[in-house]
């Protein structure tokens, strides 16, 4: 179990996160919300990177300071700059706090392991500056999912993946999620995938968390309505879940004049077209 | 597949280890080559001789070999290996395909605190004689590397632009005052600091070696203990920085072996530059960035790079000696452009 307390944090005077409670248990969990609203801040201060006020408490142990990488994996939104490194060498670097100049049979098996589940062992001696923006977004999951986490943090892993890359990648997080009894956050954009695998939603607006719970709960023309300015019908698919669709009366103009009231300076991009399982 | 894939990663990682044994090789080489080539030619089996069987060999010729080609020969290889080194973490620190044990102001400070030594007399260390142009250059370097340091430990921001322009204006402001030091010079003392500027092995001792070797050896674990952050910092800040690294506290504390390396090396030898830009590239386009195979063949590609120099220096016309700063470039940049040109990825 996860837990967060009174947690909030600030860019010099800037407050991003106001005073956050949340509880997470071993499930797939996305956070949704508009651009500039906290969530890449919110899972940087779960993993420990960021210094703030309040606290993460994992199991009943509270995680310190970037000290808990161990037990945290975070998956920033940034690949990192592609380098002349293998891309076996680079899912090893996930867990380079256990290993030794010798690379022991037991982390190149996991390693591999990582490898082949998500289905990029063919690339495990390209280089990483050979590789599409896809292929190394699926090299930077295989490194967080290489360290065996029990708390999996991602920051929009499936931004530069197509269509098929997105559902695979997701099916992958949700077993590994449900089979290693992991607990993971997603932050997220798009809404229509996030209603299809999370389990539970939380919907944050300007630093503070404006709703939390099953997505079919969570995503009505209301909420949409005041977190996004976005006017959009919510339906329920053949599977019982809500599926997203913007108006186009929602014109743009409106929406960045709406969003100026809220504080937004860029134009939120387009949301997720509706998903087709 | 998993075999298959294996199999080639097995494959790759013998290659890399092939190169280093090649390099190896190549330098023991170039190093009884350089015992070989001076004013007066020898031969294999004599420097063989001299070296392991000390006594059973011509007096004149064991003089040559252990007075003054050993210290310089391995001199060749401790501070190619140093410069090698100390560019290797350089770029990767920074990030920078440009950084070098010379970008930073470090050699400008150690020409600068020589030359002071060399037009009037002044050390930074009283009575060190001998030592006196040394000891002043790394002093000098040292106090730079240390400004550097002082001014990136504060920024939480910005550390690596902050390291490089500090180091940039720094390396502007000693080669002014270089200059102001030259104009002031008699003609004697000017062609003096020149000659240093230039980069030298001759004036290679036995207890000069010792100490870039000490320092050498007593540094590189150092950096071999980091082998796998470093080479996480070369993703950039913040992925390192997701895989649980402090990226400042590391950065800082290699800054200060580099600078450590740097300053012994420069201050006996003077300014041999681009050793320490090429040979990091060299290494990285043989085995990418994985610090376990770039850190040692960074340092046996500086040592060999440095080694083929001085004997090119004795090469070029018989009987004299060329400043080898002038040569490693000969050498340098024909392989490297090579190396750069022949290849279709880029490595950078």
């Amino acid at each position: 179990m996860l837990a967060v307390r009174n947690l909030s944090f600030s860019y010099g005077q800037k407050s991003v996160l106001l005073d956050i409670n949340l509880d997470c248990k071993p499930m797939l969990t996305a956070i949704i919300g508009p651009n500039a609203t906290g969530k890449s801040t919110f899972l940087k201060c779960i993993a420990g990177l960021l210094k703030h006020r309040g606290s993460v408490i994992l199991n009943g142990k509270r995680i310190y300071d970037g000290d808990s990488t161990g037990q945290v994996s975070y998956l920033p939104q940034d690949n990192g700059t592609p380098i002349a490194l293998t891309v076996l060498e680079a899912v090893l670097l996930g867990m380079h706090q256990s290993l030794s100049w010798r690379v022991s049979q037991k982390d190149l098996d996991l390693a591999f392991g990582v490898l082949e589940d998500l289905g990029i062992e063919e690339l495990s001696t390209r280089l990483l500056n050979q590789l599409s923006g896809g292929q190394q977004q699926m090299v930077s999951i295989a490194q967080s999912l290489v360290r065996e986490p029990q708390v999996l943090l991602m920051d929009e892993p499936t931004s530069s993946l197509d269509l098929y890359r997105q559902l695979e990648i997701f099916n992958l997080i949700k077993k590994v999620t449900y089979e290693k009894n992991i607990i993971t956050l997603v932050a997220l954009h798009d809404l229509n995938l996030a209603a299809r695998y999370a389990d539970r939603m939380v919907v944050m607006s300007k630093g503070t968390i404006y709703d939390a719970g099953e997505p079919y709960a969570i995503l009505t023309e209301d909420m949409i309505k005041t977190v996004y300015g976005v006017h959009a019908d919510v339906y329920m698919d053949r599977d019982g879940l809500p599926v997203v669709v913007p108006k186009v009366s929602s014109s743009p103009a409106k929406r960045i004049q709406h969003r100026d009231t809220l504080g937004q300076r860029q134009p939120e991009k387009a949301l997720g077209g509706v998903l087709t399982p | 597949m998993t075999t298959m894939s294996r199999d080639a990663y097995d494959r790759i990682t013998r290659r890399k280890i092939v190169y280093l044994i090649v390099v190896i090789g190549a330098m023991i080489l170039t190093f009884f080559i350089d015992i070989m080539t001076g004013p007066a030619w020898l031969s294999m089996k004599e420097v063989i001789q001299a070296i392991f069987w000390p006594g059973q060999s011509d007096p004149m010729v064991e003089g040559i070999v252990w007075i003054i080609r050993l210290p310089v020969a391995f001199m060749a290889i401790s501070v190619g290996a140093a410069l090698g080194v100390a560019g290797a973490e350089m770029q990767t620190i920074l990030g920078n395909p440009l950084a070098s044990p010379y970008t930073l102001g470090i050699s400008g400070a150690a020409g600068f605190g020589a030359a002071l030594a060399m037009v009037l007399g002044v050390g930074a260390v009283p009575y060190a004689q001998e030592f006196l142009v040394p000891l002043n250059a790394f002093i000098f370097s040292l106090i730079t590397c240390m400004t550097i340091y002082m001014l990136a430990r504060g920024r939480k921001k910005n550390q690596t632009e902050t390291i490089i322009l500090v180091g940039i204006a720094l390396l502007f402001l000693f080669n002014a005052f270089l200059a102001l030091l030259q104009y002031m010079a008699s003609e004697n003392e000017l062609q003096a600091v020149v000659f240093w500027l230039f980069g030298s092995l001759m004036k290679a001792t036995w207890p000069k070696l010792a100490i870039v070797t000490v320092v050498l050896i007593l540094l590189i674990p150092l950096f071999a203990r980091d082998a796998w952050k470093l080479t996480a910092l070369r993703l950039g800040d913040s992925k390192a920085q997701s895989l649980g690294i402090d990226v400042r506290k590391l950065r800082l504390r290699v800054f200060v072996g580099i600078s450590l390396i740097t300053a012994t090396a420069v201050c006996f030898v003077g300014t041999i530059g681009f050793v320490g830009l090429v040979a990091p590239h060299i290494s990285r386009m043989l085995v990418g960035e994985d610090q376990r195979f770039f850190l040692p063949l960074s340092a046996l590609s500086g040592a060999l790079l440095l080694s083929a120099a001085s004997v090119g220096s004795k090469m070029i016309i018989p009987g004299s000696i060329f400043p080898i700063g002038i040569i490693t470039s000969f050498i340098g940049v024909p392989f490297f452009l090579a190396l750069i040109l022949t290849r279709k990825e880029g490595h950078w």
